[in-house]
């Protein structure tokens, strides 16, 4: 049987998909209220500051972050393709390098918080 | 005798053929908003990392026109993410109930994540 790599990026995939199904909607409506001038409670600096300096919540924004982007960036590399791209090699790389410098960006800050 | 093979058109019209494949396009296209409201958020965690200062100037630039405009597209296309991934729920797990358990697991996660953070 021939190897594919599809698992390893169709997991996070589904684990990504899964995650923003539950968060998302929550998540932009507090920012869309900062956004309006009702800046929530949680996220002012000094809560924002305590959430990001606990290792538990480093690892949710970590994870969160991550799977977010990779779920975001595999859907797009197989909406290029339906819309007629066909250098998937390419957008694939393109696409999961972005992803993971993304998530290489946050957890950066996260453990400089 | 011998033909040129036949290549097959590539074209991005057939989107617009079916309203059941405009809606897949449209379910597609809620990664653009996810995905660039995360790089957003990454942004933020940036600012956060450098100060209150950056932080409030993160804050600054959620409340730009464009940002309002942003958000509330995002908050429409992640509703229909939300949607259409929990009803193929019982394709994935056909167990009675499936995505009726999911719709009520998101909507009592969204209330606690609000009462937290309001």
């Amino acid at each position: 049987m021939a190897r594919s790599n599809k698992p390893i990026v169709w997991g996070p995939f589904a684990a990504g998909g899964t995650l923003t199904a539950f968060l998302t909607p929550v998540l932009v409506l507090l920012t869309l209220l900062a956004a309006l001038g009702h800046v929530p409670e949680a996220l002012a600096y000094e809560s924002m500051r305590a959430f990001a300096s606990h290792w538990l919540g480093k690892l949710a924004l970590a994870g969160v972050i991550g799977l977010s982007l990779w779920s975001a960036a595999h859907r797009l590399r197989i909406t290029l393709y339906d819309l007629g791209v066909r250098a998937d090699a390419l957008v694939a790389a393109l696409l999961y390098a972005a992803t993971l410098a993304c998530t290489g960006l946050a957890i950066y800050d996260l453990l400089k918080v | 005798m011998s033909r040129a093979p036949y290549e097959r058109p590539i074209t991005s019209e057939w989107i617009f053929r079916h309203p059941r494949y405009l809606r897949y396009m449209v379910r597609e296209f809620s990664c653009l908003f996810i995905g660039g409201w995360t790089v957003l958020m990454v942004w933020g965690l940036h600012q956060l990392s450098r100060g209150p200062a950056a932080w409030g100037a993160f804050l600054e630039l959620l409340s730009s026109p464009a940002s309002v405009v942003f958000h509330l597209l995002t908050l429409a296309f992640a509703l229909y993410h939300s949607t259409t991934w929990f009803n193929l729920t019982p394709k994935a797990l056909p167990v009675p109930f499936i995505a009726a358990a999911h719709y009520a697991g998101w909507a009592a996660l969204s209330v606690v994540i609000l009462a937290l953070a309001l």
